[in-house]
């Protein structure tokens, strides 16, 4: 019996399906990660930083980079790109890709997009985290 | 859109600071220093290093 009751304490908890939905939803929009476990204030900190972010970068006539870019950094630029979710897809659909970068501010927009990206990557890994009791 | 290029690297400052004070830190009080603290570091690079290179240049 003693046994029994070892081994019931030793067994890992099964992840929720919260620690995959939590993650998925704050890739594909930014800030939904924390919104859906009820954390409204960080979630809407987090949307509105991360979706200003890429709109300034796309105003700005920032390049949205695709997969077959060919150069080492134009395949990473993507990998951050992608890191958006939703927001790359959109910009992917409705082709918000100015094409060739002829001023210095679209060179900015170009780093803003790449790094709104990898913010939402951050922030979706900390939705993880929250998901699985790491953080509160 | 036009943005000087200051007023870019504060723009830039700003969000990415929100997002670390809040996926790097646990409590509310240290979130709110560390985004701070990162912003502040932000701004304070930019300046050090716009004098830098203006020292190089002349």
């Amino acid at each position: 019996m003693a046994n029994s009751s070892k081994v019931v304490e030793q067994t890992a908890p099964l992840p929720s399906s919260m620690s995959i939905i939590a993650p998925a939803v704050g890739w594909l929009v930014p800030g939904t990660g924390h919104l859906v476990q009820k954390r409204y204030i960080r979630g809407v900190l987090l949307m509105a930083s991360i979706v200003s972010m890429y709109m300034i970068g796309i105003a700005m006539e920032g390049h949205v980079y695709t997969p077959n870019g060919g150069d080492l950094l134009d395949m990473l630029s993507f990998l951050g790109d992608a890191c958006a979710g939703g927001l790359y897809i959109i910009s992917r659909a409705l082709d918000w890709n100015p094409g060739l970068i002829t001023k210095a501010t679209a060179d900015y927009g170009s780093k803003f997009i790449v790094v709104a990206g990898l913010l939402n990557f951050i922030s979706a890994v900390d939705a993880y985290h929250i998901a699985i009791g790491k953080k509160q | 859109m036009q943005i000087s290029h200051f007023g870019a690297a504060v723009l830039y400052a700003l969000f990415a600071s929100i997002v670390m004070g809040i996926c790097f830190k646990t409590t509310t009080r240290e979130m709110i220093r560390y985004g701070a603290y990162s912003f502040a570091m932000f701004v304070g690079g930019l300046i050090a290093a716009g004098w830098a290179m203006w020292l190089l240049r002349h």
